[in-house]
């Protein structure tokens, strides 16, 4: 009787396992799941506010090797040619909903005024890594552009691809515009280096590492993410299902 | 359990309260998803550490092959899916478990029902408690809805201690809430040591789950199981 009915607890939590599985294909059921990622963003930014702060931890706290994830290099012939020539010919475009569209060099980029954090990267593998931080925080770039009020949306093209597809990475204003959010050119005290991102990497504490675009090499403010790539705001979005809002 | 019973003693008593029967099912399928994607998302990184960051150059305390298909959510590596099931019923169990506390204060299942007495704790009947359990006595036949000293300290142990402790350290991982509460990083002495304490009280949630069926199972399937649905349980003989 014992093992009938531990063949049956165990049958039940195969089946159960399995209908998980055909739940997940479900587009409904998806739905349904995916929709969890707006209640914790209202959650979070209702317990925290808009603008609380990611923790800031001291220099002896700093990892001893900040690993490189997702692609390490661009390895293209033109990102190649600049970084041979220490990225003198790099530029970023600020365009889309903006009133002055921008083409800014590293040169433009490292005179502006400049804010460093000693911020925790939380990649959404599990892994932590902190590491000093140092760049333009991303709404003196967007004042300079003059952003429009039609916009909701910053979304970070770059120099990277993968799967044939070009990497790149949104955020809405809430992020977009919080002060820790930097374009960093610096990672513990030495220009970035090809695997964190070089010439320069956006850096949003509250949120997962994949939404940190690195070779950044274009800033466009939009209204609507729907017309970009796959629609859904970002490379892993479109192409795995990730969160948009990665604040969790 | 139909016809009048004739003793002093009932046959069949009102056992469990509906805000009991309720949060014991949508926290059965809860937990059960939160298992099995959480094993899911441990094989995105199947390394623990402790501190404030962790990661592959660093020294991990525990590193683990990868959970099988059969035991995870989905059976195939999707980390992203994995997530989603995760984190759509993460908060099903922590809203799940504050609203069965201010009913189980409201309806006194608490107070009745889990309170520790000062006789309890007495060494011989502590003793006495256990023997009996060992012998698969559940029941005090003299008052047999009443939870004995075992089954009050890991009750109250999960629903006071692992439970709210997965929940927080499932908080304390993520970015935005450590900044809403930065108090969650200093609690659990990093983000890092959040994960590991996450997956070692997952551990004993989960040796708690497969405890608690082997009883139920000891103690009766079909009675236990329909107790959970109707409330109604009737006494076993002996």
């Amino acid at each position: 009787m014992i093992l009938t009915r531990r063949a049956l607890i165990g049958s039940l939590a195969a089946t159960t396992l399995a209908g998980c599985d055909a739940i997940g294909r479900d587009p409904t059921a998806r739905e349904i799941l995916f929709s969890a990622e707006n209640m914790h963003r209202w959650l979070h930014r209702t317990i925290g506010g808009r603008t609380a702060l990611a923790r800031e931890f001291r220099p002896d706290q700093i990892s001893p090797i900040f690993r490189g994830n997702g692609n390490q290099n661009p390895d293209t012939p033109t990102y190649n040619a600049m970084a041979a020539g220490g990225f003198a010919d790099w530029r970023i475009a600020v365009d889309g909903l903006v009133a002055r569209p921008l083409a800014l060099s590293m040169a433009q980029l490292r005179a502006m005024p400049a804010r460093t954090q000693i911020t925790r990267h939380d990649c959404v593998e599990g892994w932590s890594a902190i590491g000093k931080w140092h760049g333009v925080p991303l709404a003196t770039v967007l004042a300079a552009a003059g952003l429009s009020d039609r916009a909701r949306y910053i979304v970070f093209h770059c120099a990277d691809a993968a799967r044939g597809r070009p990497y790149y990475e949104s955020l809405d204003l809430v992020e977009a515009l919080h002060p820790q959010t930097i374009l960093a050119w610096a990672l513990n005290d030495a220009p970035l280096t090809v695997r964190n991102g070089a010439p320069v990497r956006l850096r949003c504490e509250r949120q997962l590492g994949y939404k940190h675009a690195k070779y950044v090499e274009r800033i466009e403010a939009v209204a609507s993410l729907k017309g970009i790539q796959g629609g859904m705001g970002g490379y892993w979005e479109d192409v795995a299902g990730y969160d948009w809002y990665a604040g969790i | 359990m139909d016809a009048p019973a004739p003793d002093s003693v009932p046959r069949a008593i009102a056992r469990h309260r509906l805000a009991t029967r309720l949060w014991h099912w949508v926290n059965a399928v809860a937990v059960f998803v939160l298992l099995g994607s959480g094993l899911m998302i441990f094989n995105a990184h199947p390394h623990l550490y402790w501190g404030q960051y962790g990661a592959n150059f660093d020294h991990p305390w525990l590193s683990l092959p990868r959970w099988p298909g059969w035991l995870t959510i989905p059976s195939t590596y999707d980390l992203a899916l994995g997530r989603r099931w995760h984190l759509f019923f993460a908060p099903v169990l922590a809203f799940g478990l504050l609203a069965f506390m201010i009913a189980s204060l409201i309806n006194r299942h608490f107070q009745r029902d889990l309170r520790l007495r000062r006789a309890e704790l007495a060494p011989r009947q502590v003793w006495r408690d256990v023997r009996a359990h060992l012998a698969f006595r559940f029941h005090d036949p003299a008052d047999p809805g009443r939870y004995n000293l075992l089954q009050k300290a890991s009750y109250a142990l999960i629903i006071f201690g692992l439970i709210p402790l997965m929940i927080f350290t499932g908080m304390a991982m993520s970015p935005a809430m450590d900044a809403a509460w930065p108090w969650l990083i200093d609690l659990f002495g990093g983000r890092q040591s959040a994960r590991s304490i996450h997956f070692i009280a997952a551990a004993l949630i989960a040796g708690f789950v497969i405890v608690h069926l082997a009883l139920v199972i000891l103690a009766g399937a079909w009675n236990g199981v329909r107790s959970m649905i109707t409330g109604r349980w009737r006494v076993p003989e002996r």
